[in-house]
């Protein structure tokens, strides 16, 4: 590797302010899976690497237990998330995601944030939090703002971020009563590789237990950028969910999915697939609205 | 830049200079000579590289020697006891066949090492999942279940034997 310095800042303007004064010559690296492997291949050369590990912060999720927030530090590694009681009984949508990140050496390493800021079309951690509608908190010189992840993302590789600002957090406002949520990747295997295509659904139930009140879906390799199927959204909302609604609402999703032909798979499949596990997850979503936790098992 | 690093490495305390942009990979095998570390893909990919950081199995190809400063290495050379022992997972490894050219080996052992470390009895499925970032092109990874497996169960040998008769009687 070409030879870089190494920074430790602890706090985020320690860490904006070394970026500034190396501007050009600078990047961040948090657990630099992606990072390490462009610079390995010479796409990005920097002279000083600034680390965003030792940011001093918390080192799990943490649930607000008055406003029933779910608060992730963008510097957690993928490992914690997938090894945190909280996100396998409260947010099956989410552990169903990290848990298939890559290894258990990668999901050791690599953080949540890293893989927002990455931006790439499949990316795993993103789609779940987009059903779940997070905001994501982003630090720069001028201040905090938040901005909901679903308009964080530009384009392949790219977000909202300017020079020098750090995603500091990710926000996950509180669940309505009722929800259950899944996420598959589907791939020619689970661990290593991505996926052909990714979707994230999240459902909200009335006190019939069948009644949809609130909809998510969120598809990942179905457009240059995660994205939702919010045509299929809509139609579930206030329709009870059932073989013929949730075959109805995957051929409105296909239908919206901008999918592509590539080396994993061509659009016809894809936009096949698509139909056939958004009625797949809502399934899943439907029996785990049911148990009082959600659960955890494999979808 | 070159800066000094301490760290624990197989039990020793361990103080020297590395360079900022040295994988830990690199340091263990070109400056410390623990070739037993292997380099395959060398992007995270295949596990050959694996060590344990902290209790935690990471892939020292993308890991930074700096990063290491303070924390507690274990390589395949740290596993056997100081008298020559090996550890029961590398005795399990070659009394089931869980070894054949051996490259993946240290890396595959130290993830089980680690899994174990976590979940004393894993089911197979937990232990694929432990050892998916490990790629194996010899043994087809029957054996080295097996070899996790009798290392955290050794008792259910027979049960085993039985699963496997009726897998190929379904045949
Ligand atoms: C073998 C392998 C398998 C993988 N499998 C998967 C997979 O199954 N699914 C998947 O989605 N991804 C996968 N990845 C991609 C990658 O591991 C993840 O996207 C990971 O989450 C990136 O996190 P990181 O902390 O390692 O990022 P880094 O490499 O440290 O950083 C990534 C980018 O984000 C920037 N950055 C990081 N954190 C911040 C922050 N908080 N604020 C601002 N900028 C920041 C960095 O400057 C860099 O540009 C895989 C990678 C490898 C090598
Ligand atoms: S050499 Fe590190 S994972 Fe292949
Ligand atoms: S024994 Fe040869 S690669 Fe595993």
């Amino acid at each position: 590797m070409k030879p870089f310095t190494y920074l430790i800042p602890k706090t985020l303007d320690e860490a904006i302010s070394l970026f500034e004064s190396h501007e050009g010559r600078s990047a961040y690296i948090a657990g630099g899976t992606d990072v390490l492997i462009k610079i390995k291949e010479r796409k990005l050369l920097p002279d000083y690497l600034i680390s965003l590990k030792h940011i001093l912060g918390p080192d799990r999720p943490l649930l607000n237990a008055d406003t029933k927030e779910l608060y992730i530090s963008a510097f957690i590694t993928h490992r914690t998330l997938e090894r945190s009681t909280l996100i396998q009984r409260t947010y099956p949508i989410l552990h169903d995601a990290v848990k298939n990140i890559g290894s258990v050496q990668i999901r050791n390493t690599a953080t949540i944030g890293g893989n927002l800021v990455n931006a790439v079309p499949s990316a795993d951690g993103a789609i779940p939090l987009i059903a779940l509608d997070a905001s994501v908190n982003i630090y720069g010189t001028k201040g905090m703002r938040s901005i909901d992840l679903i308009h964080f993302f530009l384009g392949p590789g790219q977000s909202v971020l300017e020079k020098g600002e750090i995603l500091t957090e990710i926000v996950v406002p509180p669940l309505l009563p009722r929800t259950g949520g899944a996420y598959i990747k589907f791939g020619r295997r689970k661990a290593m590789e991505l996926p052909l295509l990714g979707v994230g659904m999240l459902l909200s139930l009335d006190e019939d237990l069948a009644t949809c009140v609130k909809a998510r879906i969120g598809l990942g390799v179905a457009a240059p950028t995660p994205i939702r199927a919010f045509s299929a959204e809509r139609f579930l909302k206030g329709r009870e969910v059932n073989e013929q609604t949730l075959t109805e609402a995957g051929q409105i999703a296909a239908d919206e999915a901008r999918v592509r032909d590539s080396i994993r798979g061509v659009a016809w499949y894809r936009r096949e697939l698509v139909g056939v596990l958004v009625k797949r997850m809502g399934f899943t979503c439907l029996q785990r609205a049911g148990l009082k936790h959600g659960d955890s098992e494999d979808v | 830049m070159s800066r000094q690093i301490s760290f624990d490495l197989n039990g020793n305390e361990t103080s020297l200079e590395i360079e900022d942009h040295w994988t830990l990979l690199y340091l263990l095998r070109e400056k410390l000579g623990l070739t037993g570390t292997k380099e395959g893909c060398g992007s995270g990919e295949c596990g050959a590289c694996t060590v344990i950081v902290d209790g935690a199995a990471i892939n020292t190809c993308l890991y930074l020697a700096v990063e290491v400063e303070g924390k507690t290495v274990l390589t395949i050379e740290g596993l056997a006891s100081p008298n020559g022992d090996l550890h029961p997972m590398q005795k399990s490894f070659i009394e089931n066949g869980g070894i054949q050219c051996g490259y993946c080996s240290p890396g595959m052992i130290l993830s089980a090492t680690a899994l174990l470390e976590e979940n004393a009895a894993p089911d197979d499925d937990e232990i694929k999942h432990a050892i998916a970032g490990n790629i194996c092109r010899c043994t087809g990874y029957v054996q080295i279940i097996d070899a996790i497996k009798r290392t955290s169960q050794p008792e259910t040998e027979k049960v085993k034997v039985v699963a496997w008769q009726s897998d190929t009687g379904n045949k």
